[in-house]
């Protein structure tokens, strides 16, 4: 019996390389015949190869003069008739004959009823491979697929299977897997104090290490959120988790965020993920921290940052399945298209519904979507319950002061003017005169150093409970050193410098007072409750 | 905006040197200020009275000078009382703790009734 060496027998079987060799070897055995014992393997370039896929019926190999390894091995074996098999053209196999057992030679009759026999046999042998191709396929397709389902079911149990309810906001969420589950996560933790944690991460890799790894990723994440407030130090404690059993080439990418309902405050940390956009009155901005993804090396910081959501206020946390999306002309998504797409939706679930439908625009409908999409988004109310009274925030002035060495004079004198009439009592108005001169003056001395070139700018709100001034300067951002807390009697002993009061006062001056730091610069915002409005420090 | 550099008058009597502080009281006050103390220290007063009645601003930084000259004071054993502040800058004394280290009362007669009833102590 022959066997076609492997090389030749793939030709028509893919990648499937035990479906040939089992194919070939259907030999009938015609009775006075004597089979040779071992199969012959026929190297792909041996020239009897291309003799046999030429000839036109049984070839009787004695006389045949060709520099053949196959056919001496043929002729060892005792094989004296070799009838090749072929299907649509193509060499399938061979009926190798030896010797009739009569001792006689094949004669013309035998060699027709052979050639007979090869062109029923060889469709049906073609037949019976491809039906052993495509089972070999199918396994190997079910294999995948079973893959595929688990990684998806890690994925999914582990997603949240509701988000929580909040007040005054609204939370949506969006997760598509691609077909190869990629390791796109998210989640919504409730926190103490009604506080809320956001979560959007993907990790590198696809199917189910990325999904083992997503878990692991998420879970050890919960833990730290439930323990610790501050983001960039949960960011870093679990990356110390995760860094001793990634494994390797692999790692996360993932945003971090916290937000107090009540006032709308968002604090976040970035691990390397791509930024989220923040879309205000003023424009679609971007929420920047810097970090490390997550499980490349022990030791990282995550820069922590924070913004005020107003009410109208979204913000959307999204995966590179977005903006790394191609057109068919292979240009991708890109960042400006889903800033864009953000500046001109409203939030909430109706932006998630603008992004795919501009993805989709963009890919084409028929396109297979190459990596997972995941969308959270965050939107403040802007009427409903308890953000009524700060829907109509109206800015009453806004206006901007060169950095000069007693500027603060003139930000103190501006306020007052703007807030003249709003009823508010002469003593609390000088408080908050004390304040904005300190907040201008710390913003014109450490955040502008006192450049021309750098202007402080002021913003007052009013709606009916309270009364904000928020003073920016123009500063790189980053963190400005906290200031020691002032101790007197160190201070009359000479032991701590005699300046370094300008917070405090601030602190004691007003209701409330809130830093933040969108893009570069600072922003210090200072409040007056302005309805049964009594001093914070009371 | 204009600014109200603070200028400084020193009266000295009877033991209580009067510091008549006018206009206001920020960094561009240093100057100023030293000089009226160096020059009310002379009298080798037991009392330096700190007359806030026409300082129309004080700012962190105000309050970082008084905190200097209130620290060269006690350093000499020189008591320091302050009239004059508005309820504001008041509170402000009692926040960073200055009213704590220094009598505040409401008047100048205040000020001097009880400089005199210390000297008669």
């Amino acid at each position: 019996m022959t066997r076609l060496s492997n090389p030749f027998r793939r030709r028509r079987s893919r990648d499937h390389d035990a479906t040939g060799a089992e194919a070939v070897p259907v030999v009938p055995q015609p009775v006075e015949v004597a089979a040779p014992e071992a199969p012959v393997d026929i190297a792909p370039n041996d020239p009897l190869l291309a003799y046999l896929q030429g000839a036109s019926g049984a070839v009787g190999i004695e006389g045949l003069e060709l520099d053949s390894p196959a056919l001496a091995e043929l002729r060892d074996a005792g094989v004296k008739l070799v009838v090749p098999l072929v299907s649509q053209g193509e060499l399938i196999g061979v009926l190798n004959l030896g010797a009739r057992l009569s001792e006689q030679e094949y004669s013309s009759d035998d060699r027709k009823l052979l050639d007979n026999l090869a062109a029923h046999a060889a469709p049906a042998l073609r037949v019976g491979q491809l039906v052993r191709e495509q089972e070999a396929e199918a396994a190997t397709r079910q294999r995948f697929e079973q893959e595929l389902e688990v990684a998806r079911l890690i994925q999914q149990n582990f997603l949240p299977k509701e988000l929580p309810e909040l007040p005054g906001w609204s939370v949506s969420a969006f997760y598509r897997p691609a077909r190869e589950v990629g390791g796109d996560f998210y989640d919504v933790i409730p926190l103490a104090d009604g506080r809320v944690g956001l979560v959007v991460g993907d990790v590198t890799d696809k199917g189910v290490p990325a999904a083992l790894v997503m878990s692991a990723t998420r879970s050890v994440l919960r833990a730290s959120a439930q323990r610790i407030i501050e983001p960039g130090a949960v960011l870093e404690r679990v990356n110390e988790h995760l860094c001793p059993d990634m494994p390797e080439k692999m790692f996360v990418t993932c945003l971090y965020g916290v937000l107090d309902p009540q006032t709308g405050l968002l604090r976040f940390a970035n691990a390397g993920h791509d930024v989220p956009y923040v879309k205000t009155a003023h424009g679609v901005g971007e929420l920047r921290a810097r970090g490390m993804p997550l499980g490349l090396m022990p030791g990282m910081a995550y820069e922590e940052k924070e913004t005020t959501l107003e009410p109208g206020d979204s913000v959307l946390l999204h995966s590179d399945g977005i903006v790394e999306a191609h057109d068919p002309d292979r240009e991708m998504f890109g960042f400006p298209r889903l800033k864009e797409t953000v500046g001109s939706a409203p939030g909430g679930q109706k932006l998630i519904d603008r992004v795919l439908t501009d993805l989709e625009r963009f890919t084409g409908p028929e396109a297979e979507q190459e990596d997972d999409i995941t969308m959270v988004t965050l939107e403040r109310s802007s009427g409903g319950e308890r953000p009524v009274a700060h829907a109509d925030g109206n800015v009453v002035a806004e206006f901007e002061l060169p950095s000069e060495p007693g500027g603060e004079r003139e930000a103190i004198a501006r306020v007052a003017s703007a807030v003249e009439g709003l009823g508010i009592e002469p003593i609390r108005l000088e408080r908050l005169g004390t304040a904005v001169g300190e907040a201008t003056m710390n913003a014109m001395e450490h955040g502008n150093e006192y450049r021309a070139d750098r202007p402080v700018s002021i913003r007052i709100l009013h709606d009916p409970d309270r009364l904000r001034v928020q003073v920016s300067d123009a500063g790189e951002g980053g963190e400005l050193a906290a200031p020691e807390a002032p101790d007197l009697e160190a201070k009359l002993e000479g032991r701590q410098a005699p300046r370094g009061w300008g917070l405090m006062l601030i602190e004691k001056m007003v209701d409330e007072v809130r830093a933040t730091g969108e893009g570069s610069g600072h922003t210090l915002e200072l409040t007056l409750r302005l309805e049964g409005g009594t001093d914070a420090d009371e | 905006m204009p600014t109200n550099e603070l200028s400084v008058a020193v009266r000295a009597e009877d033991g209580v040197a009067t510091m008549d502080l006018t206009g206001e009281l920020d960094s561009s006050a240093e100057a100023a200020l030293q000089a009226g103390y160096a020059e009310a220290a002379q009298s080798s007063p037991g009392v330096i009275v700190l007359n806030f009645a026409a300082t129309d601003y004080i700012n962190s930084t105000g309050i970082a000078l008084i905190v200097g000259l209130l620290g060269q004071a006690r350093s000499r054993g020189v008591e320091v009382r302050a009239h004059g502040l508005s309820a504001h800058y008041r509170e402000i004394f009692e926040i960073t703790r200055l009213a704590d280290f220094m009598t505040i009362v409401d008047s100048e007669n205040s000020a001097l009734d009880g400089a005199e009833r210390n000297e008669h102590a």
